[in-house]
C-alpha cells in the first residue's frame, strides 16, 4: 500500500487506464497544458499526448457530446467537468443522449464513457460554485452515479468506471483532493460499482453516509461512543446502481438508521434509502429513519450561512441520540 | 465532377423509396394502424438521398427527428425501419426507440434524436474517433434550419473546425422551425453563411436538385477525407407537409405547398434521366413497382410481428450489467 492523496489517487487511476487501454482518453477544460483546474491531471499530457489529453474550448454541451460521440464508436473517453456545476450546461447531452443510446438503440449502441470532477459543498465558493450535484443524475435510468470518499475508493472506483460500457457519473470533492488514505498500487486493483462498504461496525444504530459528509460521521461515532452509542457506519460509494443489500443487512442488526447527505433533503438521496429501508426492513425498525440534510436553500457566500447549509456534527449526533432514545427523552 | 448513369438511377429509386414509404406511412397514420408522433420528409427527399449517396457504406451519418429519409438513404432496410415505427419487437431498435429515435448499426446509422442540434455535438467526437483511428472516414449530421439556432450547433461547428475533423454539417433548410418561419427566427439570412465566422467552407445548394446536393456534399467529403475539416452544406427545399402528421400548417399559404410540388425533386430528376435517356415510363414503372412491393412487404412484416415481451422493458437499461434496483 502507498500512502496518496484522494488527487494522486485519481491522477494514478487515470494513468493506469490510460497505459492499459489505448482507447482510454480524457478531455475538457485545461486538462493539458494546465494540468487541470484541480491538478487531477498532472503530468498526463506529457506522458500521453495532446492526441490523448485533449484542452476543449469552454463549451461543456459540446465537449460533453464529444465525448457521448467518441464513446459510440470505438474510444473509452473520460471528460473533465472542472466543476460539476458547469455540468448543468450539458445534461441535454447526459441525459437525452448518453444515459438513452443504449436503451433506445436497442442495444446497439454503446456509450463506455466517464464524466469526473469536483462537486459538493466547498468552502465560500458561493451558490452556482457549491452544490451537491448527485441528485440531477442519480433519479435518470441509464446512467451510474459514483461518489468516492476515500483515496483508495477514488483510484479504485474510477478504474471501475472507465472499465466500465455504460456512462457513469464520478463526482469528486473540492474538499477532499488533499485527503490522505492507503492506496493499494495493484494495477489491476478494482472496486466494483454498486457495492457499499461498511466502514465501522457497530450494533445500535446505522449511519449512511458519503464524501464529506462521511468523515464528520467518523468523528461522531467517535464522540458518541463513551455514550454507549455504537454506530455502524455504511458509505454506499455507487449511488446508483445502489447497495441496497448491505445497508439492509446492517439496519437488520441495528434495527435503527440515520441517513446524512450534504445537499438540500426534498427528494433526495436520504428519502430514497430512507423509503428502501421502511420498504423493505419494517419489521426490523425500533425507530423511525431519520434523515439529516442539508438545508433547502442555495449555498450562501458568509461563512457562519455556509455552515449552517450543510448537516452539522451535532445535527448529526443528534439525530442519533433520537432514535436510539438517549436524548433526554 | 458528376454522377454518372448508374448513380442518378439509384438516386431516382432512393428518392422513390423515400417519397413512397412516407407516403405510405402517413397513410397507415391517417388510417390509425400505425401509433406514435411522426414527422416526414416528403418533399426534402433530394437533401438525405443525394447527401448519402456521396458516402461510402462505412461512413457514419447522425440523423434529427424527420429522419426516416436519412435511414433510407444510408440503406437502412425498410423491414426494420417499419417494424420501429409499430413499436414491435423486430424493430431495428427492438420497439424501443420509434420515429424520433432511430437507430441502425448495420449502416453506421448513428441515430436520430429528438432533441435539435444534438447531432451538432456528437458529430466532432465521431470525427475526433475517425481521426485517432485513421481509417478516412467521414460522419454526416443532418440538421434543420431550427437547430441551427441552437447553442450545441454552435459549440460543434466550433469544435470540428478547432480540431479539423472529418464532419459535413448537413443544414436541411425548409423554411420552418416546426411553426415559426426562418425568417423569423434565424439571423443573417443564410445559415451556409456563419461557416465564414468558424473559418470552414460554407455552402447554399438547391435542395431540390439532386445532383447539386451529391455535388455539393461529394466536395465536402472529399475535403474531409483529405484531413483538411468540417463543411457546412446549407441546402434549401420546401416540406410538403406538416411539421408533425396531424398538423394542420394553419401558419402558411397553401402557395408555398404549390411551390414545393412545382420544384417537385423527385419529378425534376425524373425528368433529367429521361432526357438523357435513361428512364422511360416503362422503366419507371418497374421500379416504382419494385419499391411498392418492398413497402408492402415492409407493412406486412410489421403488422404481422409480436410486440415486445414485457419483460423486455427493462432490457438494454445498461450494457451486460446485471440491474438491481
Amino acid at each position: 500500500m502507498a500512502v496518496l492523496t484522494y488527487r494522486e489517487a485519481l491522477n494514478l487511476a487515470l494513468r493506469e487506464e490510460m497505459r492499459r487501454d489505448p482507447r482510454v482518453f480524457v478531455i475538457g477544460e485545461e486538462v493539458g497544458l494546465y494540468e487541470g483546474a484541480y491538478k487531477v491531471t498532472q503530468g498526463l499530457l506529457k506522458e500521453f499526448g495532446a492526441q490523448r489529453v485533449v484542452d476543449t474550448p469552454i463549451a461543456e454541451s459540446g465537449f460533453t457530446g464529444v465525448g457521448i460521440g467518441a464513446a459510440m464508436v470505438g474510444l473509452r473517453p473520460v471528460v473533465e467537468m472542472m466543476t460539476f456545476n458547469f455540468a448543468l450546461v450539458a445534461v441535454d447531452q447526459i441525459v437525452n443522449t448518453a444515459a438513452k443510446i443504449h436503451y433506445m438503440s436497442g442495444g446497439q449502441y454503446r456509450v463506455p464513457l466517464v464524466i469526473r470532477g469536483p462537486g459538493g459543498p466547498a468552502a465560500q465558493l458561493g451558490a452556482q460554485h457549491s452544490q451537491s450535484m448527485e441528485s440531477y443524475f442519480y433519479h435518470v435510468p441509464g446512467l451510474k452515479v459514483v461518489r468516492p470518499t476515500t483515496p483508495m475508493d477514488a483510484k479504485g472506483l474510477l478504474k471501475a468506471a472507465i472499465r466500465d460500457d455504460n456512462p457513469v457519473i464520478f463526482i469528486e470533492s473540492e474538499t477532499l483532493y488533499n485527503v490522505k488514505g492507503e492506496v493499494p498500487e495493484d494495477p489491476e486493483f478494482l472496486i466494483p460499482l454498486g457495492r457499499a462498504i461498511v466502514r465501522r461496525e457497530g450494533t445500535d444504530v446505522t449511519l449512511v453516509a458519503y464524501m464529506g459528509m462521511m468523515y464528520r460521521a467518523m468523528e461522531v461515532a467517535e464522540e458518541l461512543a463513551p455514550e454507549g452509542i455504537s454506530i455502524e457506519l455504511v458509505d454506499p460509494r455507487t449511488l446508483r446502481p445502489m447497495d441496497a443489500e448491505t445497508i439492509i443487512g446492517s439496519v437488520r442488526k441495528t434495527h435503527r438508521a440515520v441517513v446524512v447527505e450534504a445537499g438540500a433533503g426534498f427528494a433526495g438521496m436520504g428519502s430514497e434509502i430512507a423509503s428502501f429501508i421502511t420498504e423493505r426492513a419494517f419489521d426490523d425498525l425500533d425507530a423511525p429513519v431519520e434523515r439529516v440534510t442539508g438545508a433547502n436553500a442555495p449555498m450562501p457566500y458568509a461563512r457562519n450561512l455556509e455552515r449552517l447549509k450543510t448537516p452539522s456534527k451535532e445535527k448529526i449526533a443528534a439525530a442519533v441520540r433520537r432514535v436510539c432514545g438517549t436524548n433526554g427523552g | 465532377m458528376a454522377p454518372g448513369p448508374d448513380l442518378l438511377l439509384q438516386m431516382y429509386a432512393g428518392m422513390l423509396r423515400v417519397r413512397l414509404f412516407e407516403e405510405r406511412v402517413r397513410e397507415l397514420f391517417a388510417n390509425g394502424r400505425l401509433p406514435g408522433f411522426l414527422h416526414t420528409s416528403i418533399g426534402q427527399e433530394a437533401c438525405a438521398v443525394g447527401a448519402c449517396a456521396a458516402l461510402r457504406a462505412d461512413d457514419y451519418v447522425l440523423s434529427t427527428h424527420r429522419g426516416h429519409g436519412h435511414l433510407i438513404a444510408k440503406g437502412g432496410a425498410l423491414r426494420g425501419l417499419m417494424a420501429e415505427l409499430y413499436g414491435k419487437a423486430n424493430g431495428v431498435c427492438h420497439g424501443k426507440g420509434g420515429s424520433m429515435h432511430l437507430a441502425d448499426a448495420s449502416v453506421n446509422y448513428l441515430g436520430a434524436n429528438g432533441v435539435l442540434a444534438a447531432g451538432c455535438v456528437l458529430a466532432p467526437g465521431v470525427g475526433l474517433s475517425i481521426k485517432r483511428r485513421g481509417s478516412a472516414q467521414v460522419v454526416v449530421t443532418f440538421f434543420g434550419d431550427g437547430a441551427a439556432n441552437r447553442g450545441p450547433f454552435h459549440e460543434g461547428v466550433n469544435l470540428a473546425a478547432v480540431w479539423t475533423l472529418p464532419v459535413v454539417f448537413f443544414c436541411e433548410n425548409n423554411r420552418w422551425a416546426s411553426s415559426t418561419a426562418s425568417s423569423l427566427s434565424a439571423a443573417g439570412g443564410s445559415i451556409a453563411a456563419r461557416a465564414a465566422g468558424y473559418g470552414i467552407p460554407g455552402e447554399t445548394v438547391d435542395g431540390n436538385d439532386v445532383l447539386a446536393v451529391w455535388e455539393a456534399t461529394t466536395r465536402a467529403v472529399l475535403r474531409a477525407r483529405r484531413g483538411e475539416g468540417p463543411s457546412l452544406i446549407e441546402a434549401r427545399t420546401i416540406r410538403w407537409v406538416g411539421h408533425f402528421e396531424g398538423d394542420a400548417q394553419a401558419y402558411r399559404t397553401k402557395a408555398e405547398v404549390e411551390e414545393g410540388r412545382r420544384t417537385d425533386p423527385l419529378a425534376r430528376l425524373g425528368r433529367l434521366l429521361e432526357a438523357r435517356q435513361l428512364l422511360d415510363a416503362a422503366h419507371a414503372g418497374r421500379i416504382r413497382a419494385g419499391v411498392v412491393a418492398e413497402i408492402d412487404d415492409a407493412v406486412a412484416h410489421a403488422e404481422t410481428s409480436p410486440l415486445p415481451a414485457p419483460q423486455d422493458a427493462l432490457a438494454d437499461l445498461f450494457a451486460s450489467y446485471p440491474w438491481s434496483r
